[in-house]
């Protein structure tokens, strides 16, 4: 938690949007309106397409291991620099060692294990906290010219 | 519901991806074509993808996957005109585009298909496939 709390007092919240995620169906208008918020702040093409494709990482492991659960979108500004910051928050089973599940290559569900170490490089500020039985929940920040 | 149309051309599936995946599509394309290359004998399957703004690791896995299935039946796999900022953020993810090639764009895709199948059957004749605009080399 102090590591998410220092994020968020290095920056201004400028602007915020909840959006719950329950079904695949969910996926691509998160994706749209994600993607509308960093037209806004006129985050970069490749830069947009990295946020896009981590938040799109991310929701799928909510959906399939968390069970579904609620995103917050977030347009944050820190001097010049403005961003996304989207949050994850699901109350699944939570995730036993994040040491692990950071690493490329380890799955619980028979897929690649790409999805969170894949995420953390491609975005600026990465967090994960989860407690077992409790849900886990995953912080990403990219800026516009990050 | 809604599928992504797969045209036949002499030996070549095509398909053209115009709408953003959502996993259902994506799914039932992989099935779909696995279906005909099975059914009409297809030695290459072209994918263009032009128009997909962005390929996570599910997605990833769908193309890959018809790569690997499409290699079992005999017919080869392209996938064509990725944008660069998709390339980028794949190579940073980390996922490999195992068991399918890449080319720029349909045509140059079509030429490389036409390649590998004439290097891996050059025996087999097909009276659909026009031979005329091979590439000699
Ligand atoms: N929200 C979550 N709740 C519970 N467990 C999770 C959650 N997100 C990830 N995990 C666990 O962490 C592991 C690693 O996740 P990661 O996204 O890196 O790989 P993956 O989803 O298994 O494969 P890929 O993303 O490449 O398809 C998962 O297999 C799962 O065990
Ligand atoms: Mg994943």
């Amino acid at each position: 938690m102090k590591q998410i709390l220092n994020m968020i007092t290095a920056t201004i919240s400028l602007n915020k949007d909840h959006m719950p995620v329950q079904r695949d169906q969910d996926v691509v208008p998160f994706r749209n309106r994600v993607k509308e918020y960093a037209t806004k702040i006129r985050m970069g093409l490749v830069n947009q397409t990295k946020l896009q494709t981590a938040a799109s990482e991310l929701v799928r492991n909510m959906l399939r291991y968390g069970g579904g659960g609620e995103i917050l979108i977030e347009v944050v500004s820190r001097g010049r620099d403005n961003g996304i910051r989207l949050t994850f928050s699901d109350k699944g089973p939570g995730i036993a060692d994040i040491a692990m599940a950071m690493k490329d290559g380890y799955s619980t569900g028979k897929s690649l294990g790409l999805g969170l170490p894949g995420t953390k490089r491609l975005v600026n500020e990465f967090d994960i906290k989860s407690e077992l039985g409790k849900g886990t929940k995953v912080v990403i920040l990219k800026w516009a010219n990050g | 519901m809604d599928r992504i149309p797969i045209l036949k051309m002499g030996q070549f599936l095509l398909v053209t991806i115009q709408v953003d995946l959502y996993d259902r599509l994506a799914l039932d394309l992989e099935a779909d074509l696995v279906r005909m290359v099975s059914k009409t004998g297809a030695k290459g399957i072209l994918i263009d993808i032009s128009a997909v703004s962005i390929v996570d690791s599910f997605m990833g896995r769908i193309i890959g996957n018809i790569g690997v299935m499409s290699k079992l039946l005999d017919a080869e796999t392209v996938v064509v005109g990725m944008q660069p900022a998709v390339a980028i953020t794949l190579v940073e993810l980390g996922l490999p585009l195992k068991g399918v090639y890449t080319a720029l764009n349909v045509e140059k895709g079509m030429d490389l298909l036409k390649l590998k199948i004439q290097v891996t059957d050059e025996d087999e004749t097909d009276p659909e496939y026009d031979h005329s605009d091979d590439i000699s080399e």
